[in-house]
């Protein structure tokens, strides 16, 4: 018998992945990390170990910011699950309906936003619900009910909820396409099989198509998760990096913008900054074990 | 003799965020420079603003940066002098033409060294529609008292908003609200400088009352103000659909060309007919010389300039609203320009109370003093709770507060 060969042409064609990978995500990940057990004290850069981190959790000054942040960015993410996916479902549910004319225009349609910048989707809906020039006001005149609306976007108590709701407008094409994908997916017989035990209509989503399609809806949940702890830029685009009013629309990714790189005549501070961005690391690592080992591997999967 | 010019022949690169004054720079200033100090030629080289303290920051670490730099105010400058990147400049002669308020933004703490000749400053005050005005027969308001009335008056007139501001970016509240009104409270400099000492509190009343102030602003600032930004504010004055407008003197040259009506400005209205007028009269920038500088002796001519009255008065009229820091009379000729400038000489001046030391430490007292004042005119906390969680917020850094 011969040894088999050393498959050089494995290496040669990971190596270009493998480098730009590590070059622009896996060193500048773990140099983030090591630069948050540092500091700078009379401008040299000294190793402090965790005192970082017992800044951030430990005085009110950074606690306060950081859990009002996380809190933020529970809502906001709570706000995606509830509104964003169903959506997305529901939309797919239609769209997938073998008889609805014009479906590749509707799936467009709403497709579109999603690759709309976001500095273009925040001057946009900042502009619509502008008290001063926004359409808005004038369109719930039109209908009489001018007295509902409110500057959603200063307001403390709505300004969020109103920030999630765009970035939902912005982003329910992505489990709109993904579930559509997975209904397409459905083989006639498993249905044809369903129609012939008496189960159609609604009850043939709820019964065959709805399992069917869990672990897509598992796997959006988890996207969301972590799109949702890693925003950043709609937030900025709409609020700037103090985001007002009053920090009730401050996010991780804002807290740890500001943090970084300064603002206005708050300097920067690049090792707080990387505490802030390792314990959002964390965070996201954290929910992601959660959805693989603990809900993923409970999914069944059919095989067909 | 042809030798010894050619080799005295010097070129000074200026380093700058200031790109939008590239022309004036260009076609004005450094000709005049060059016309009286033949021998040194004078580069401007600007970078885009947001990027300029990087910029700035890897060509001085990396010995490339320019003869002259252009000064941010207070703590960006004085960290590059603290670092020895900008010379010391108190023995510089032009230095003797300027107040120490004008100084104090590119000075050590102690005031015993200066490293930046002041350039220009921004007046605070409010603008409005002389026009508005006129109709409804309202007279520029130099009282409180007179302030609000007036903008009962338009209120209840209903064709106006009267007055054009928003508190979404929230800078504008503390910047053309709190800091604008502030100084007439605590007595300017006198305040500031015992707030720095440690003498005074953000507690105290003088410190307290210019939000209970803010607070009744809430009533007049236009419906949804709480969305409204800043460019939606200078649109709504500019448009006439406003009546005041709270400003920064930088706003002459943009409303100048916006606005189809006639101008007029009013200081902030002091309390008690009388009453000595305050004005926050804010040191912007500067420039000073980079302390590896091959030529410095030029660069220090060049600066002995910037002192002078010829280039405050260049520099002045070409960018109305920014005013001249120097002792000089300078003639400018835009009115509103003139307006805000002429109560340098009725008002004493001081510079916005947040700048100097105090938003060094966390939490940021000026990033923390904006949030307070969106919340003073929304009404959503008491003057004096805001008072006190500023005091304690600078309380847990700054020791003279402790």
């Amino acid at each position: 018998m011969q040894k088999p060969r050393f498959k050089w042409h494995i290496l040669v064609f990971l190596a270009p992945a493998v480098l730009v990978y590590t070059a622009i995500m896996i060193f500048p990940l773990f140099n983030t990390l090591r630069l948050a057990l540092f500091s700078e004290v009379d401008q040299v850069r000294v190793f402090v170990g965790l005192e970082n981190f017992r800044t951030l959790f430990g005085d009110p000054n950074w606690s306060e910011q950081f859990w009002n942040a996380l809190g933020n960015n529970f809502w906001f993410f709570f706000i995606h699950m509830l509104v964003q996916n169903p959506i997305g479902i529901a939309l797919a549910a239609i769209l997938s309906h073998p008889r609805l004319r014009y479906a590749a225009l509707y799936r467009s349609a709403i497709f579109v936003p999603t690759i709309l910048s976001f500095v273009i989707i925040g001057f946009a809906w900042k502009l619509i619900l502008s008290p001063i020039w926004g359409i808005a006001p004038d369109m719930l005149k039109a209908i009489g009910l001018k007295s509902l609306y409110a500057p959603w976007l200063g307001k403390e108590e709505y300004a969020l909820t109103t920030l999630a709701l765009i970035s939902v407008w912005q982003f329910v094409g992505i489990p709109l396409m993904l579930i559509y994908a997975a209904l397409l997916s459905i083989p006639e017989e498993v249905l044809e099989a369903g129609e012939v035990d008496g189960i159609t209509g609604a009850a043939a989503f709820w019964k065959i198509k709805l399992p069917l399609i869990l672990p897509s809806i598992g796997i959006i949940s988890i996207l969301t998760f972590v799109g949702n702890f890693n925003a950043f830029d709609l937030i900025y685009a709409a609020q700037g990096a103090l985001a007002g009013p009053d920090f009730s629309t401050d996010i991780l990714g804002t807290f740890m913008y500001r943090t970084f790189f300064g603002f206005q005549l708050q300097l920067g501070d690049p090792h707080m900054g990387s505490a802030i961005a390792t314990a959002m690391f964390g965070i996201i690592l954290i929910g992601v074990c959660i959805y693989l080992f603990g809900i993923q591997t409970r999914l069944r999967r059919y095989q067909f | 003799m042809l030798a010894g010019a050619a080799a005295a022949e010097v070129t000074l690169t200026i380093e700058s965020w200031r790109n939008d004054d590239l022309t004036l720079w260009q076609d004005k200033i450094i000709p005049a420079f060059e016309a009286a100090n033949p021998g040194i030629k004078v580069k401007f080289t600007p970078s885009a603003p947001a990027e300029y303290n990087a910029v700035l920051n890897s060509k001085l670490d990396a010995g490339s940066a320019g003869d002259l730099i252009t000064c941010r105010p207070f703590d960006a400058s004085l960290a590059l002098y603290e670092a020895g990147q900008l010379a010391d400049l108190s023995d510089l002669d032009g230095m003797a033409n300027f107040s120490d308020v004008a100084k104090s933004a590119w000075q050590t703490d102690d005031g015993a060294a200066s490293f930046c000749v002041p350039m220009a400053s921004v007046i605070h005050g409010f603008i409005y529609n002389k026009d508005a005005f006129a109709e409804l027969g309202i007279e520029v308001p130099a009282t409180e008292a007179e302030f609000f009335a007036a903008l009962e008056k338009i209120q209840e007139d209903g064709n106006y908003t009267p007055m054009a501001m928003g508190t979404n970016d929230q800078w504008e509240a503390a910047t053309m609200g709190y800091n604008n009104i502030g100084p007439n409270y605590w007595k300017g400099e006198e305040g500031r400088l015992a707030l720095i000492a440690g003498e005074q509190k953000l507690t105290d009343p003088a410190w307290v009352a210019p939000y209970a102030t803010l607070a009744k602003w809430g009533a007049y600032l236009g419906d949804g103000y709480e969305a409204q930004t800043y460019p939606d504010s200078q649109n709504i004055f500019t448009l006439g659909r406003a009546a005041i407008y709270p400003a920064g003197s930088w706003e002459i040259t943009g409303f100048n060309a916006q606005a189809d009506f006639e101008m007029g400005a009013f200081k902030p209205p002091v309390q008690n007919a009388g009453d000595t007028c305050y004005i926050s009269d804010h040191t912007d920038i500067a420039i000073g010389m980079n302390a590896k500088s091959p030529n410095a002796e030029a660069a220090k001519t060049f600066l002995n300039w910037v002192g002078s009255s010829e280039f405050a008065s260049i520099y002045a009229n070409a960018l109305p609203g920014f005013f001249s820091l120097s002792n000089h009379e300078v003639a400018m000729e835009d009115p509103l320009a003139q307006e805000f400038v002429s109560w340098r000489g009725e008002c004493e001046s001081t510079i916005r109370s947040t700048y100097q030391i105090l938003s060094r430490g966390t939490p940021n007292l000026e990033n923390d003093t904006w949030g307070a004042s969106v919340a003073a005119i929304k009404g959503t906390k008491s003057p004096e709770d805001l008072g006190a969680e500023l005091q304690s917020g600078l309380a847990s850094w700054y020791a003279p507060q402790q």
